[in-house]
């Protein structure tokens, strides 16, 4: 779950953090309101979980109550990204020394969390690491063992940075960290942290994203927020296809063909197994693919549902063909996907062997499911051809 | 319309009709319905779903029969 800027510094407030004076505002008068009682000049920030605010018009600046209550209605009606905001954030205009970065998040890579830190605050951190690695720092930790400040110490001093600043950065970047652990924090990030002109550092704007699946482990921080602990609160709303996909998905409790995302390229993807949507997503970007959506199967999906799948995804008119990839399987047997798939081609009105770009789903009953692919001429490989190396297949087949 | 499976139940069967009612309890997808109080028949909508069990085939030996239309010529 992605938290709005403003929800996210309230988590922070509660862990203690420093901030600016903010408010969140709904209407242009409760801006006014807000700009009057921080006394001087505000900065207004629209809240919408997208990026690029400021390019987009969605944050400005304020002298005086009044005119922060008509920048509030301009931001409020403004769409980013095609969202609106759900409101305005009126925070104290900073005067700003210094700028600097600090996320914590997963390194999948290394099965651990990273600090990542940077004095070059405020602006795209992959930009930063691309060009300017000696002002970032990568800092790995435990999330097994209790967190202690010297980790976020070292990630600070890794920079360069010294002094009251490193103390006061620490307990930042510490604090952070923690609230990553606890809250199962898929993503904590402040970006920029300020230094003040006065010599205070705070924190001036932040994003958060739970993890879905611990959602209910943390209802006492949602219902804080306002917020179920089963929100499904995505960085934007569900389309059609993906809201079409989930009430299939859920109009048959056997297995899982769902948890559908929708991409805008030509080839459809029907994958999953214990990880393996991730990867293949992936493999098939990294082949050069352009995938029209992300979903997810597994848990032996019934026929019904994966033919049901397979017509809703052959139904986009922008995908020309699927492929259908799993992992090994287990439990999910390679003949009942075998079966969901062709007839899913068929009743939409295709020849499944034209249609199915590659079929790699390896394992259990494969040889019955083999049996079915060969007698609808389908191309498909066993577990000797790698995920990566079928994704190649599944790109290479779209001209054939 | 089915398109993998095919059950073909030999007329005996119709005839017993505890046998009929096992068929029905024992398929795990539903394939088998009862019809009026004694026959057994297959439901068209779930031939597909067949997971291959072998549980009615083994409540009437020689009697049910599980076809793998895929493995037909």
């Amino acid at each position: 779950m992605r938290f709005y800027e403003y929800e996210s510094k309230q988590i922070l407030r509660d862990a203690g953090m420093p901030l600016p004076k903010s408010h969140f505002c709904t209407t242009d008068a409760e801006a006014e309101q807000a700009a009057a009682d921080i006394r001087g000049p505000v900065v207004i920030k629209s809240q919408v979980l997208s990026g690029g605010r400021m390019k987009a018009g969605g944050v400005k600046f304020a002298d005086t109550p009044q005119e922060a209550r008509g920048l509030a209605e301009e931001i409020l009606r403004l769409r980013i990204n095609d969202l609106l905001p759900v409101g305005v954030l009126v925070e104290e205009k900073q005067d700003i020394a210094q700028e600097y970065y600090a996320a914590v998040t997963w390194d999948g890579r290394a099965k651990k969390p990273v600090i990542i830190f940077s004095d070059m605050g405020g602006i795209d951190i992959e930009e930063v690491a691309e060009s300017h690695p000696e002002h970032l720092s990568r800092t790995h930790f435990s999330a097994l063992r209790p967190f202690s400040d010297y980790i976020a110490k070292q990630a600070v001093a890794d920079v360069g940075v010294t002094g009251n600043d490193l103390n006061a950065l620490t307990r930042i970047v510490a604090g952070l960290a923690r609230i990553f652990i606890e809250r199962d924090m898929t993503l904590a990030e402040i970006n920029p942290i300020g230094k003040l002109a006065d010599g205070r550092i705070i924190a001036l704007d932040c994003h958060m994203d739970m993890e879905q699946e611990a959602q209910r482990a943390h209802a006492d921080l949602l219902n804080a927020l306002g917020l179920s602990a089963d929100d499904k609160r995505q960085a934007r709303p569900p389309t059609q296809f993906e809201l079409d996909a989930e009430h299939l998905d859920g109009s048959d409790p056997r297995g899982v063909a769902g948890n559908l995302t929708e991409f805008d390229g030509d080839l459809g993807l029907i994958i999953g197994a214990g990880g393996g949507s991730l990867t293949l997503f992936d493999a098939v970007r990294a082949a050069g693919g352009r995938p029209a959506n992300y979903c997810e199967i597994g848990g032996n999906p019934s026929v019904n549902k994966t033919r049901n799948l397979t017509k809703l995804i052959l139904s986009r008119p922008n995908v020309k063909k699927i492929a259908v990839m799993m992992n090994v399987v287990s439990n999910t047997r390679v003949d009942i996907v075998a079966r969901g798939v062709v007839k899913g081609c068929i009743e939409a009105g295709f020849d499944p062997a034209e249609k199915i770009t590659i079929f790699r789903i390896p394992g259990s009953w494969e040889e019955e499911g083999f049996a079915i692919l060969e007698k609808y001429g389908i191309p498909y490989v066993d577990r000797s051809v790698s995920m990566d190396e079928a994704a190649r297949l599944a790109v290479q087949n779209m001209d054939k | 319309m089915a398109m993998f499976i095919r059950v073909d139940i030999d007329p005996s069967v119709q005839e017993d009709m505890q046998l009929c009612q096992r068929l029905v309890e024992v398929c795990p997808v539903d394939i088998f319905e009862t019809v009026g109080e004694s026959n057994v028949a297959t439901v068209e909508e779930n031939l597909d779903e067949c997971t291959l069990c072998d549980l009615c085939v083994n409540e009437a030996p020689g009697r049910v029969h599980v076809v793998k239309l895929y493995r037909e010529g």
